[in-house]
């Protein structure tokens, strides 16, 4: 199987190629995508880009859906964690 | 810049994809757009384990082999229409496409109605834990209870099990009655009867509890426990994931924008649509569950009606307009026995929270009688949701009916919106947004 290594919160992580960014992101020990506005933390609910909660920085853009982002190599993502 | 196509289709799932290779069948110019990265839709959707399933692959590849084949267009999110032309949000910047006819073909989403403990990380979607499994979302060895209504929790619970996780049990708020009934209906539909005895070999050890429902989940960081109610009993069961989802809901927003005249589902909108799958408005048609939920043999029948119709073949079209009844009936059958127990719409206490993405609670929404005015005064529906977890929730509960239309019909970037050629488009009431 085709793999692909990325960057979560700075660990890296390797995953198969066609995984999405919040499968990767599940594959770690982050506790949470993102921060709601109380601070309560918020993961991925609909697995199909409706939601919005699994919005996390990939490269440097903010608030991108890691449901509906593919991995790429050396990808950089941030979660709220 | 602006590409043309003679026919444009939006969305790639089985609806789609039947409609592009009609359409091109005819020798038409067709676009195939999506969202996903993957055509497939949500039935289809590629699973990076176990890969494409066949029909899947088998359909994609014909758009690929009709007379002039069809050009995909992956990661394009549609976020604004006007008359002829649509925007829509890649990776690379915001792309104008311009169509000669219009086949809206966006599906369906989850319905996911508020509890006690919902927002907890590690309570998804059940359609939507299937999604992420599929996306490689670790679940073996995970213990994962699965619960709301429809036959979608089967087909979540046997990919579950597929991908390793153990699956506590199915709870489905229908009752045993209803359920009943439902199978002993299914014998008209040959395709489901298979796809059923499937789904039951699959999970023959898997408890099924019928008129059984979470009522609430509880934990620190993430779930670590829900209670069930089941007759007249509740108890706890330790889980490391809630997996729940109450029945699928259109997406309409493009139809919306684009001003097509809506039904109504219930509380939800749903496409209108004549039998050859011609909006109210002129050269766009619908197909698939936009117009109401029936399943996949519904979904790829109106994709080809759509397609043809959209290249001009009115004959081709017609032709099978005897299955298509055949196979609407099938969601007929669901809606009847796969009615929600109103209790469900009761367990969303004073503090839970509502919408999400402001974090406004049900409490504070008590004396508002329409959304508009709650969404002005709490935030409740102004985030990047734009009201479609907790605006179709708040209508399936009888709260708030469905509002508005807003734009861009899923929050886009900036730079986006500053690459449109055009001015922004109008707001427009359509009886509802919720995309
Ligand atoms: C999460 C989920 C899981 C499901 N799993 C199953 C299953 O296992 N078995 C089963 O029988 N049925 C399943 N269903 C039911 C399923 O919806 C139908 O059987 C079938 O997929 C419907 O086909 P469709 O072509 O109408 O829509 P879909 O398959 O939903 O396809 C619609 C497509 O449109 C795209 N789209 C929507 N809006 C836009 C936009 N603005 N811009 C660009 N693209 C857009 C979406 O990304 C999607 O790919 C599931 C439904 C959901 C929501
Ligand atoms: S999980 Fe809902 S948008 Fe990604």
């Amino acid at each position: 199987m085709n793999t692909v290594n990325l960057s979560i919160n700075g660990h890296a992580v390797t995953v198969p190629a066609t995984a999405s960014v919040a499968a990767a992101i599940a594959t770690t020990p982050a506790a949470c995508f993102r921060r709601s506005v109380n601070g309560q933390p918020r993961a991925a609910l609909c697995g199909m880009g409706v939601c919005f909660e699994c919005r996390v920085r990939i490269d440097g853009n903010p608030h991108v859906r890691a449901c509906m982002t593919p991995v790429g190599e050396g990808m950089q993502v941030h979660t709220d964690d | 810049m602006t590409e043309h196509y003679d026919v444009l289709v939006v969305g790639a799932g089985p609806a789609g994809l039947a409609a592009a290779q009609a359409a091109a069948s005819h020798g038409a110019r067709v676009g195939l757009v999506d969202a996903q990265a993957r055509q497939g839709g949500q039935v289809w959707r590629h699973d990076a384990v176990h890969g494409t399933p066949r029909a899947a692959s088998r359909a994609i590849n014909a758009s690929v082999g009709t007379r002039v084949p069809v050009t995909w267009l992956a990661r394009h999110q549609v976020i604004a229409a006007q008359s002829q032309r649509l925007c829509a949000e890649t990776p690379l910047g915001a792309v104008e496409l311009s169509f000669g006819r219009l086949v809206i073909a966006t599906g369906a989403r989850e319905l996911l109605l508020p509890f006690p403990g919902w927002t907890l990380p590690g309570v998804t979607g059940a359609g939507g834990l299937q999604a992420l499994a599929k996306q490689g979302w670790p679940v073996r060895g995970k213990r994962v209870v699965v619960a709301g209504s429809g036959p979608l929790l089967w087909a979540a619970a046997a990919s579950l099990r597929r991908h390793g996780a153990r699956v506590l049990g199915i709870h489905e708020q229908a009752s045993a009655a209803a359920m009943r009934a439902f199978a002993l209906q299914l014998w008209r539909w040959p395709g489901r009867v298979a796809q059923a005895l499937q789904l039951r070999a699959a999970l023959h050890d898997v408890a099924h509890h019928c008129g059984s429902f979470v009522r609430r989940a509880d934990g620190d960081a993430a779930v670590t426990s829900v209670q069930v109610t089941s007759g007249g009993t509740s108890m706890r069961v330790d889980c490391d994931l809630l997996a729940v989802g109450h029945g699928l809901v259109p997406n309409v927003a493009l139809a919306g924008m684009l001003g097509c005249a809506m039904d109504r589902d219930g509380a939800h909108p749903v496409v209108q649509v004549d039998e050859l799958l011609r909006t109210s408005v002129a050269n766009i048609h619908a197909a698939g569950e936009s117009c109401g939920i029936a399943g996949l043999s519904a979904a790829r029948i109106e994709g080809r009606i759509a397609g043809h119709m959209a290249a001009g073949a009115t004959a081709a079209a017609t032709s099978l307009l005897r299955q298509r009844r055949h196979a609407r009936r099938f969601g007929e059958l669901l809606e009847r026995h796969f009615a929600l127990d109103p209790r469900l719409y009761a367990l969303a206490e004073h503090d839970t929270i509502i919408c999400r993405c402001e974090d406004v609670t049900l409490g504070a929404l008590d004396g508002y009688t329409d959304a508009r005015t709650a969404r002005l005064a709490t935030r409740c529906g102004m985030g990047a949701c734009q009201g479609r977890v907790c605006g179709t929730a708040l209508a399936q509960m009888g709260r708030f009916p469905r509002s508005d239309c807003r734009l861009p019909i899923f929050p886009a970037r900036l730079a986006t919106l500053a690459d449109r050629a055009s001015p922004p488009l109008p707001s427009r009431d359509s009886g509802d947004n919720h995309p």
